[in-house]
């Protein structure tokens, strides 16, 4: 698993980097209420607004990665959003991007890395 | 945080794992551990407490009659003070002259003084207006010496007349100062989460023992300003800043229940106040936009400031968001606003903008959830 300064976590399965927010930002967030999802089969650039999570306290934007294709969404978190407080880096991943070239994330943190980014 | 003032439980706040912001110049618990949502179903649930301590309690010690006190308060709200029976309290808020609202407040009658309880933000104002124009019939007294600590939910009776037992014959907006373990309590039957419950205010060099002893009940947990927030809109009930202040009148805010036959008109003591011109004539021919609740469809809160729309294609907007979250116990969003009136009717639908999409949403009857209060 890789992490990025804007605590996102990213993971290939089936050539695919499947992206969620860090266990840290979840925390920080509070009580997750509301999650909007990208459409599947978007093209998105690295840094567009792709998801829009609201806590009991503001709204945040989940920005992409990396460039891609959305492949994949996870509804359940439609109408389940606390499930992103539950289980932020299994369950409750947010999109799947279709990518040309998965060396793109070796750019991005390791664990420990993460771990001492965040202090 | 420098510079910010600190109620007598911010040790035992920050040693239970509060985390503590800035608000109305205080540093006060926003959350415990538990977070914002559980704290807020607690609080329906069973009890939650709330160190309410950065409010203003204020005395008027009356140099002659408390009919005099009570008269000259009036000439600053829209109340019937005088009618106010001793051992009771009542909701109201100053006017001013341009019919707007200065600040909401608590008046009880404490049979040879009132007691009043303010916002935090707006009680060095509120003292120094009521100085101006009350000081030859009372003392101001400002009361920096004692914590203010609400009570709030179904478990709150047995836990607090566990110390105190006469609170358990008091009635909703009922006052008494009684006796007990940690002094004298000055005790009100009421609070701001539409849940029966009690506002104690006790001496600050007994307020954590007190506190202690009400969170040694398994029912009872503290609640940071985040869940008060919730509650407080769950209840329908106004945050001044947001939902009222010095532009909107109470005929708009939809706080004429606030006000008392004695003072509209026709009534015995009409008018009288700041902004009796304006509020009098909204009043008998209406104002131009009114305080609602609205329910959005779907689950994306419309908060404070999002902008209103009669359709989902219309340019100009019809009003405002002025609070806005979602209902834990409600399971949804909410929002309170303002409409113009022709909008303002329950069942409406109108369209809130959120990140630049037009959202259904539907006029509805507040409280959003009903209120349990002891009457």
């Amino acid at each position: 698993m890789k992490f990025t300064e804007e605590h996102e976590w990213l993971r290939v399965e089936d050539d695919l980097v499947v992206v969620g927010i860090t266990d840290y930002a979840a925390e920080q967030l509070g009580d997750i209420v509301f999650v909007e999802l990208p459409e599947e089969g978007t093209e998105v650039a690295r840094d567009d607004e792709v998801v829009v999570i609201e806590s009991v306290k503001a709204a945040s934007d989940i920005l992409a990665p990396i460039d891609g294709e959305i492949a994949e969404v996870n509804e359940a978190l439609v109408d389940e959003p606390s499930k992103v407080n539950e289980d932020p880096t299994g369950a409750a991943w947010m999109f799947k991007l279709k990518v040309t070239d998965l060396s793109v994330l070796d750019e991005f943190m390791e664990e420990d890395a993460y771990k001492a980014h965040i202090g | 945080m420098t510079g910010l003032n600190r109620t007598a439980l911010y040790d035992l706040h920050t040693g239970i794992g509060a985390k503590m912001v800035p608000f109305a110049g205080y540093e006060m618990p926003v959350q415990y551990k538990p977070g914002v949502m559980k704290e807020h179903l607690h609080c329906r649930a069973a009890a939650g407490l709330f160190d309410v301590s950065h409010m203003g309690q204020v005395l008027l010690q009356p140099k002659g009659s408390l009919q005099d006190t009570a008269l000259a308060l009036e000439s600053l709200l829209p109340q019937a003070v005088l009618e106010l029976k001793e051992g009771r309290q009542r909701y109201g808020f100053f006017t001013n002259d341009a019919g707007g609202i200065l600040d909401d407040l608590m008046i009880a009658n404490r049979g040879d003084h009132l007691f009043l309880v303010v916002n935090a933000a707006c009680k060095a104002d509120d003292i120094a207006h009521m100085r101006a124009h009350l000081s030859e019939v009372c003392e101001v007294v400002e009361v920096n010496d004692r914590a203010l600590i609400a009570l709030q939910g179904p478990a709150a009776e047995a836990a607090l007349s566990a110390h105190v037992p006469a609170v358990a014959d008091m009635k909703f907006m009922d006052v008494a100062v009684l006796d007990s373990a940690f002094g004298p309590l000055w005790v009100s039957r009421s609070g701001y989460t539409g849940e029966d419950g009690y506002e104690v205010s006790v001496a600050d060099g007994q307020a954590a023992d007190f506190t202690r002893a009400l969170l040694s009940d398994d029912s009872v947990q503290p609640i940071g300003l985040g869940a008060r927030d919730s509650l407080r809109l769950e209840a329908g009930l106004c945050l001044y800043g947001n939902d009222i202040d010095t532009t909107t009148t109470p005929v708009e805010a939809d706080l004429v229940w606030g006000m008392q036959k004695a003072r509209k008109p026709g009534g015995a003591r009409e008018g009288g106040f700041p902004g009796a011109a304006q509020i009098l004539d909204q009043l008998q021919n209406g104002a131009p936009r009114k305080r609602i609740g609205l329910r959005p469809e779907g689950r994306a809160p419309m908060r404070e400031g999002t902008q209103l729309f009669a359709s989902a294609d219309s340019e100009t907007p019809v009003g405002a968001v002025t609070s806005g979250a979602f209902g834990p116990s409600i399971e949804g969003p909410m929002s309170m606003g303002y409409v113009a009136v022709d909008l303002a009717a329950a069942g409406t639908t109108i369209y809130g903008e959120v990140r630049g999409k037009r959202l259904p949403a539907t006029v509805t009857d507040m409280p959003f959830r009903a209120a349990t209060y002891k009457r």
